[in-house]
């Protein structure tokens, strides 16, 4: 178990959680491998975000257990290694008097530590992340005065800076525009490729997704599909629609929908 | 020097004016992003529970009767800043329970030891609506005490605090023990109420920590930008206000308050102005 813990990122095992006597989580067990980029699909309230929660620690999960870069969660002390964009990130105050950079910067704390300041090395940082998102022209604007696209990419620029081996996103392109979003998935793939960054991301696009992510989990309670892009594009819509409940198109961007 | 100053009881409420002035607008700036204004008057009527306590005990004994009232005062603020902690956490779903809560019980506690104590007294009048004739030596000294430990927690905490009042989940993951943090800045916002109360006020302490934030945050750039224009505003308050109130004999709490007002109101209408400016050059 040791040996295999090397090679994977996280490892949920039997994993259930529910909310006073809600079930939201049944049994979810999973590895995702290092290096990969995930695609984590599901129908709303099938327990993605909950999911996500439970391999941050920011739920605790009834049963089960969750693993870090092989490490016990309670035992996980790395945190700077992960970079993490809430589905609610922009559902924040928006009269809240901060910059871009000051929203960047916050990204950066876990590794400066308690009692710490940030240093000019810090603050280069965030401007490279900023750039990374094309955002640096608005570095000194308050965030409540961006757009919702605009504020997600600072979002994204924030949970960048601290140069994450695991980057968890939930929804991150809701309220982006399609050339954005696009652009945001080209550079989620660089950052997968060129740095060997683990990435997990939480989306309704299923079909856009599948031109990007090399494997893809469907979550419904339970774990109803885990394997690589080609296994879930070839085990036919039918599956997928099923567990929709409902008929599914899976369209690609340079597809007509039929 | 200012000829007013002359008298010694005079320089201690300048003083101790300045440090409020300070105190209070700093904490404010946290306390309002994160939109629990209403926290201050909750806190500031348990201060009151407590020095009307005070008041009450010194009927009985010595050791009361010669207390500076703002001690226990500053223990009943902050026992009722921690309680609404944890009130938060067990109405997690009504987190703004806690303030009306907590401020009822600090009322109803009031009214019964006035009460008890035979009524109501120029003392007690004083804490209610601020009186800078009644700030004695050992007052400053306290407030000192409370803007030393104040300004290094904050100046040490300020990453901390800032990313728990944006996003505390992002604070959590940072490693960010939130909970101490918390309860520490609540404990610390009830020592400067308690502080706050001879310049200002009880019934007005929570204007002065809201006030100047509510005013900053309509030009601020920026997190620290909010932090200092808040301060300044706070400032400019309460000397001006100090000023007012002595040569005009007006209660000092209200005089300071009302330029609040007017800087708050000077702030919405630059906010205006520039922003329709910016329309018409379009
Ligand atoms: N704080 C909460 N208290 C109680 N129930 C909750 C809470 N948060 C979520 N739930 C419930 O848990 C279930 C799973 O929610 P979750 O947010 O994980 O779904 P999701 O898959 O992320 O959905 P979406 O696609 O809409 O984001 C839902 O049925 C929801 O009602
Ligand atoms: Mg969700």
């Amino acid at each position: 178990m040791k040996n295999n813990l090397n090679s994977i990122a996280i490892r949920v095992d039997d994993l259930s959680f529910h909310y006073g006597d809600k079930n939201v989580l049944q049994h979810v067990t999973m590895d995702i491998k290092k290096g990969s980029f995930l695609g984590l699909v599901g129908p709303n309230g099938s327990g993605k975000s909950t999911l996500i929660k439970c391999i941050l620690g920011l739920q605790k999960p009834q049963q089960g257990n969750v693993y870090l870069f092989g490490e016990k969660i309670n035992k996980f002390n790395d945190w700077e290694k992960i970079g993490y964009v809430s589905q609610k990130a922009n559902s924040f105050n928006t009269a809240f008097p901060a910059t871009a950079f000051e929203v960047v910067s916050m990204g950066l704390f876990g590794r400066v530590g308690l009692f710490r300041f940030l240093k000019a090395a810090d603050k280069r940082k965030v401007w490279e992340a900023l750039k990374s998102v094309n955002m640096e022209q608005y570095a000194h604007q308050n965030i409540g005065e961006l757009s919702g696209g605009q504020q997600q990419r600072v979002f994204i620029a924030r949970a960048l800076v601290s140069d994450p081996m695991l980057l968890i996103l939930d929804e991150p392109t809701v309220g982006v525009d399609t050339e954005s979003s696009e652009s945001f998935y080209k550079l989620l793939k660089e950052l997968h490729y060129n740095n060997n960054m683990t990435l997990v991301l939480v989306t309704h696009d299923v079909g856009v997704m599948t031109d990007y992510v090399t494997d893809v989990a469907c979550l419904n309670k339970q774990i109803h599909f885990h394997g690589n892009t080609r296994e879930f594009e070839t085990s036919s819509s039918e599956n997928i629609s099923a567990f929709y409940g409902h008929h599914v198109h899976v369209l690609h961007h340079d597809h007509d929908h039929a | 020097m200012l000829p007013f100053l002359k008298y010694e009881f005079l320089q201690n409420a300048f003083l101790t004016g300045i440090m409020v002035g300070l105190l209070a607008p700093v904490l404010g700036v946290f306390i309002v992003v994160r939109r629990q204004a209403l926290i201050a008057d909750a806190l500031s009527h348990i201060t009151l529970a407590g020095i009307a306590a005070n008041l009450l005990l010194g009927k009985w004994s010595s050791f009361f009767a010669t207390a500076n009232p703002i001690y226990l005062g500053m223990a009943f603020s902050v026992g009722g800043a921690i309680f609404i902690e944890q009130l938060r956490k067990v109405y997690k779903h009504y987190e703004e329970l806690a303030i009306p809560i907590i401020m009822s019980a600090g009322i109803g506690l009031s009214v019964i030891f006035i009460s008890m104590a035979d009524g109501f007294n120029t003392d007690l009048f004083n804490y209610l609506f601020g009186s800078i004739i009644a700030v004695k030596q050992s007052d400053v000294w306290t407030v000192f005490a409370i803007l030393i430990v104040v300004l290094l927690f904050v100046f040490f905490m300020y990453k901390e605090l800032f990313v728990l009042s944006f996003d505390e989940e992002q604070g959590r993951l940072s490693g960010i023990r939130s909970n101490w943090i918390l309860v520490a800045f609540m404990a610390m916002t009830a020592l400067v109420i308690a502080a706050s109360m001879k310049i200002v006020g009880i019934l007005l302490v929570s204007a002065l920590m809201t006030l100047p934030v509510a005013a900053s945050i309509r030009i601020a750039k920026g997190f620290k930008q909010a932090i200092w224009l808040s301060v300044l505003f706070g400032e400019v308050a309460v000397i001006s206000g100090m000023f007012l109130s002595y040569y005009l004999d007006l209660a000092s709490g209200g005089t300071i308050v009302l330029c609040l007002v007017v800087i708050l109101f000077l702030c919405i209408s630059y906010k205006k102005f520039t922003g329709s400016r910016k329309v018409g050059h379009l």
